[in-house]
């Protein structure tokens, strides 16, 4: 199919093969204009350099990929760039500014919450989410939120220390 | 990937009216894992999510959750969790919460099985290319269905919040060319039979707005199963409403995930529950009817009892809250 092709409706949509896409990325403004099959992970590692999100498994599966999307953890790599059309896209390099972000990341090295750090800066994000829930307080219930973020280095029981210092006094 | 052109629906009427052949895109999360692995292939893709389909509301008649609501929304919805805690707890028990953020009510309604043969293009199936064959029957078929099955398809369906919205004689409401309609959830699931390619009663175009779940007041609980304790399709799931009167079970409904080909309704067990007294105990000849009518393949034998034993634990668990 060519690009610019139209379906007639009441009001024309176009479509192409082609999509132009504009979001904000760590708060700068980005147009894209790309195949339609490219996700937002492989747009961010590979057209913008931003290699924070990592790819694992490429199928939701692992939540190497995760960022946040408007405010809520998303899977980078099941989402369409072209579907992020005006979003508001964080990853964890937008953590760094962020004084609770750099707390928290104070309490992954104090805790030795990784080993290889694959799987970090998608644990950093949902870990980040995971810091405003009130209904966070006991491990289990960390644990059981933290569940889409694997860790083939297992290093779970000092990501979950972790995170409880960091939401604040337990867990040190 | 199969190359597509993408199209962004701003209204209802632009969403019904794509071409045929057409796939809609919600949170993606089944839609984009599936055209990776080459199983499904459309030649437009549709984004939906501009379109005014979030809202939740609760009004005398029960709630009203717009198809295009996160899992998240509706499982953190004020409304839902006070009116509603079987539908809260089988949306917490399904993916993980990126995935629940992500994921709308209307695609979770619509996510394909989870069979590995399925979503393997290499690999024989009717369901994904009609005549093709069925690897499963004599293949790894561990997590496949014991009910509800055909000689063409085994494959489960793998959701959990279906299987609540079953118990709960949701409907959908259905947009199309022609206008809206409204269809019981279980009218919309088809059994494999000889056409497993036909999973649901949409037509070419046709869009879910809505979904409907009325009020029903009992104890409830949704039990699921699963090889991991979180982040896992169920091997067996049971969601239970049991509304009890005077120390005896009133009324019964049941319905259970992970061992049939669509989420699959018990009136047998229902019936059976109907009476009882809902004290602890005494229910295993009620769950033992679960299984009535299931067929085992060579390696899913251990979901027999396993679903007898946790439409047990459910019924258990509800007349414990
Ligand atoms: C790793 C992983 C684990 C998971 N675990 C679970 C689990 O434990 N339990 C569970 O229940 N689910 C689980 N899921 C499935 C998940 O819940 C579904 O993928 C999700 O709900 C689909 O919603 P979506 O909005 O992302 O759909 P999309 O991927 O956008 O769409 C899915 C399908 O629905 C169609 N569609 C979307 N919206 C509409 C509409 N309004 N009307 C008509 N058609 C529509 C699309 O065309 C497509 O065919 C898991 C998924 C993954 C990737
Ligand atoms: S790379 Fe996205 S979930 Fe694994
Ligand atoms: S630190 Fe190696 S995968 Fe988690």
């Amino acid at each position: 199919m060519s690009d610019g092709a139209t379906v007639s409706t009441g009001t024309t949509v176009s479509m192409g093969t082609t999509v132009s896409t504009r979001l904000r990325v760590d708060g700068e403004p980005v147009e894209l204009s790309v195949d339609a099959r490219v996700t937002l992970l492989d747009a961010l590692r590979d057209l913008l350099g931003v290699t924070g999100p990592k790819k694992g498994c490429d199928h939701g599966q692992c939540g190497a990929c995760t960022v946040r999307v408007e405010g809520r953890t998303a899977l980078s790599c099941l989402t369409l760039l072209a579907a992020a059309e005006g979003a508001d896209v964080e990853t964890v390099h937008a953590l760094a500014a962020d004084p609770r972000g750099a707390r928290l990341r104070e309490a992954f090295v104090a805790h030795d919450a990784f080993q290889c750090g694959f799987c970090t800066p998608g644990q950093l994000m949902s870990a980040f989410a995971a810091l405003d829930r009130p209904d966070l307080e006991d491990p289990a219930a960390i644990r059981e939120f933290m569940s889409g973020n694997l860790c083939r280095c297992g290093a779970y029981p000092n990501i979950v220390a972790a995170i409880r210092q960091a939401r604040g006094g337990h867990g040190a | 990937m199969r190359e597509f052109a993408f199209a962004r629906a701003a209204t209802v009427d632009d969403a019904v009216a794509a071409p045929d052949g057409a796939m809609f895109l919600a949170g993606g999360t089944t839609l984009v894992d599936l055209m990776k692995l080459g199983v499904l292939r459309p030649r437009v893709v549709m984004d939906i999510n501009a379109l005014p389909l979030r809202e939740i509301t609760l009004d005398e008649a029960g709630l009203t959750v717009g198809a295009g609501a996160r899992m998240s929304d509706l499982a953190t919805h004020p409304d839902a969790v006070r009116a509603f805690p079987l539908v809260v707890q089988a949306l917490l028990a399904g993916a993980s919460q990126q995935i629940r953020n992500m994921a709308s009510i209307g695609g979770n309604l619509m996510q394909r099985t989870r069979c590995g043969y399925y979503r393997d293009p290499g690999s024989a199936c009717n369901r994904r290319d009609p005549g093709g064959g069925c690897a499963a029957l004599d293949g790894a078929n561990r997590t496949h269905a014991v009910l509800g099955t055909s000689p063409s398809c085994v494959a489960t369906h793998p959701g959990d919040l279906a299987v609540a919205l079953t118990a709960l004689d949701a409907t959908v409401r259905i947009a199309g060319r022609g206008g809206e309609r409204d269809l019981p959830l279980a009218a919309f699931y088809r059994v494999p039979g000889g056409t497993p390619h036909i999973e649901n009663a949409l037509g070419p175009g046709e869009l879910i707005t809505a979904v409907h779940v009325p009020f029903a007041d009992g104890h409830s609980a949704y039990v699921k199963v699963r090889d991991r304790a979180s982040y896992e399709f169920a091997l067996a799931s049971a969601a239970v409403l049991l509304r009890v009167r005077e120390g005896v079970i009133a009324a019964a409904r049941v319905a259970v995930g992970g061992v049939a080909t669509v989420p699959w309704r018990l009136p047998a067990v229902e019936a059976a529950l109907t009476g009882l007294p809902a004290t602890p105990g005494g229910f295993d000849g009620a769950a033992a009817r679960a299984a009535e009518g299931a067929r085992a393949l060579a390696h899913n034998g251990y979901k027999i009892p396993l679903l007898r034993n946790t439409v047990l634990r459910a019924v258990e668990e509800a007349l414990a809250r």
